[in-house]
């Protein structure tokens, strides 16, 4: 059905009111519309300013230290037997996540407009983390919020980001997780609006945040493009990247989305499976609704409300998703698929041990359905995968689900 | 001509303000909301705001969030708030009604079956935290159907320029929020309230009521001498909940709250 897209779609979304197709859009408080005017403003022409371009590409490759190298794992690849399986190494990136390209970007953006003050919402910690390195960085003062569920399940990043100045505000209204955090972020920007720069940590909330943060996170695309036809003297075959937000998945997308033989495949969590309804998968098995400053799929229940999200790992714990992968899903350009939590622990050990390669438990989903998806294919067709993060975080949740202690 | 603009009407003829309260519907249990309703009218409410508890009201501080917290916990869903209304309406048809909450309830409805609920049910007015004039059309135009009158908020952080497409989608009448923050947060500066309620009356004959940062009589009367009306929501709110958390029965908290209304309405009408 990708035969049916012209390639000229693809840029020509967002609209010049932030939508994506029926989704997107800016449902904030009416004390919001102003700020997010500004930074549209500001952005629309830093974007195209090539000072700031050279800005940002100068502290991609001396801070974050790109290109991230694209690696072939050959072991885990000969081991399947079917296509070849590239992983785009974004767990080398400065902090060990894709997150750092997006808060480089919007802190240069904070730096541009004058805010003193940078608000971030975290699950997982890592942009928390990420928030926090480029406040230290630019001496800005940084208030992270996280939920206290996940600040139980994820101490190590929350230490981090006090020992890099940052404030860790704990958030105890509605299920304590990353849905809350976007909640309580969102309450603290409406207080302090005039000196504070929300840093949202996805391709969701309102316009334009879901297309700055894809134009940020899409350096990993256009690096995975050129690497892959320098090593292969192609293009891949598949894209696989996981999706909770959805950030790392659009930036390893977008820069591929007219190529229409290159199919992609964003892997959501599915918890202890989507037929239980205990997961985090609204492109699986949610419907459309207005959450955080967005139209996209939601996981809500036939009143509207928000449902609570189940996922082993805190980063894709979260009811809603970019509303770019809800019109990607609805054109049929992207597929999007769900990986349980047993299945992304097996695949956390089962690369940690061929490859050496510690991942994430977000990107331990995408692993999970590469090595469905590449045993399915053959050796002359190759993906790449977006290894988003490295694991490290997760260590201490591993051990606890095992039942060992550290 | 609409409840809201009649009530508006007559207040205005007789040099008075409104007093508007707000309660979340099912809080703190589903049988008190309606009984309470009819009290704060008897105490001097003008206009009722009803919220439609939400699971992630964004736009509201502490106290109301749980409000919101208490009414989802009593299993009060969008229908239940309208079949609310349509009890109230059986002993009160001359009061405006409004209802207040965030689009996903309304969205999962679907606009047109929630206008005509709505106009059966007796509501007058809605109020929509984050429905902004940009993506507002497609309900308004199920709203005028049925002549429901969508409020909106303006705010501090509003622009000169930006008043005059907020007023253009309005009606009933205009919601100033006096504080930038989420509801029941900071005191407000009525000196601020004085300037920008100057701009909006410059764009628009529609009444303008404040709201975020009334706390009682004193802080009513303040706003109550510029505006046309006054929205009080976090103050009922917490001194209800914090009476009964010291013991007092339901009936005592809400009878604290409904005090409170009376000295807000005697604060407003002595000015």
């Amino acid at each position: 059905m990708t035969e049916m897209i012209s390639p000229d779609l693809f840029a020509s979304v967002p609209d010049p009111d932030g939508r994506f197709g029926p989704y997107g859009g800016k449902f904030v408080a009416e004390t919001l519309m102003s700020a997010l005017a500004d930074l549209e403003r500001v952005y629309r022409d830093l974007s195209c300013d090539s000072d700031f371009q050279r800005e940002f590409d100068s502290d991609l490759a001396h801070y974050v230290g790109r290109p991230s190298p694209l690696y072939e794992a050959s072991r885990m690849s000969d081991a399947i037997g079917g296509a070849r399986i590239f992983l785009k190494r974004e767990d080398l990136n400065h902090t060990g996540a894709h997150k750092v390209n997006n808060t480089i970007g919007q802190a240069l953006l904070a730096k541009h407009m004058g805010k003193k003050r940078i608000i971030a919402e975290t699950g997982a910690g890592q942009h928390g983390v990420a928030s926090a390195t480029v406040a230290a960085r630019l001496g800005l003062e940084c208030h992270v919020f996280m939920g206290a569920e996940d600040i139980k399940r994820q101490s190590l990043n929350v230490y981090r980001m006090k020992l890099l100045g940052a404030e860790v505000v704990p958030v105890t209204s509605g299920s304590k997780t990353l849905k809350d955090a976007m909640n309580e972020a969102l309450r603290d920007w409406v207080t302090y609006v005039d000196n504070t720069f929300y840093i949202i940590g996805t391709v969701a909330g309102p316009h334009p945040y879901p297309m700055l943060v894809r134009d940020f996170q899409s350096v990993i695309g256009r690096e995975a493009r050129r690497q892959s036809l320098a090593m292969t003297g192609k293009l891949p075959d598949a894209l696989v990247a996981c999706v909770g937000g959805g950030s790392n998945a659009i930036g390893l997308f977008h820069p591929f989305l007219a190529d229409e033989k290159v199919t992609m495949y964003g892997v959501e969590a599915g918890g202890h499976g989507v037929e239980t309804g205990q997961h985090a998968a609204p492109l699986s098995a949610g419907v459309p609704g207005v959450l955080h400053g967005n139209r996209t799929y939601l996981m809500q229940d036939q009143n509207g409300q928000i449902m609570e999200t189940h996922s082993v790992s805190a980063g894709l714990d979260y009811p809603g998703v970019g509303p770019e992968h809800a019109w990607l899903k609805d054109i049929g350009r992207v597929n999007y698929v769900a990986a349980n939590d047993d299945e992304a622990l097996a695949a956390f050990h089962h690369w940690t041990r061929t490859e050496g390669i510690m991942p994430a438990l977000e990107t331990a989903h995408a692993l999970a359905y590469a090595e469905k998806l590449a045993a399915e294919m053959t050796p002359d067709q190759h993906i790449i995968v977006n290894l988003s993060g490295r694991g490290d975080k997760d260590i201490l949740t591993v051990a606890a689900i095992e039942g060992i202690e550290v | 001509m609409s409840r809201l603009t009649q009530c508006f009407e007559t207040l205005s003829n007789a040099g008075r303000k409104a007093v508007i309260p707000y309660i979340v519907a099912g809080d703190p249990t589903v049988a008190s909301t309606v009984p309470m309703l009819h009290s704060l009218v008897a105490a001097g409410a003008d206009v009722l705001e009803l919220g439609v508890p939400f699971s992630d009201p964004m736009s509201e501080g502490p106290v109301i969030q749980r409000g919101h917290e208490r009414g989802l916990a009593n299993q009060v869903s969008l229908t239940q708030v309208l079949e609310m209304v349509t009890e109230f309406r059986q002993q009160d048809q001359a009061t405006p009604v409004i209802i207040m909450g965030y689009a996903n309830p309304v969205e999962r409805m679907g606009y047109a079956v929630f206008a005509s609920e709505c106009a059966t049910a007796g509501v007058d007015g809605l109020i929509t935290v984050d429905l902004p004039p940009e993506e507002v059309g497609p309900l308004n135009v199920e709203l005028h159907k049925v002549a429901i009158d969508n409020i909106f908020l303006i705010s501090p952080t509003t622009p000169a320029q930006r008043i005059k497409t907020i007023t253009a989608n309005a009606s009933g009448f205009i919601y100033y929020v006096a504080v930038k923050g989420v509801t029941g947060a900071g005191n407000l500066d009525s000196s601020d309230v004085g300037v920008h309620l100057d701009l909006i009356r410059a764009e628009t004959g529609l009444p303008i009521c404040v709201g975020f940062g009334i706390k009682d009589a004193e802080s009513a009367a303040a706003v109550g001498v510029m505006a046309d009306g006054v929205v009080v929501g976090s103050a009922l709110i917490d001194t209800m909940t914090n009476a009964m958390e010291s013991g007092s029965s339901l009936d005592e908290g809400i009878e604290k709250a409904v005090t409170l209304l009376r000295s807000i309405r005697a604060g407003v009408d002595n000015m």
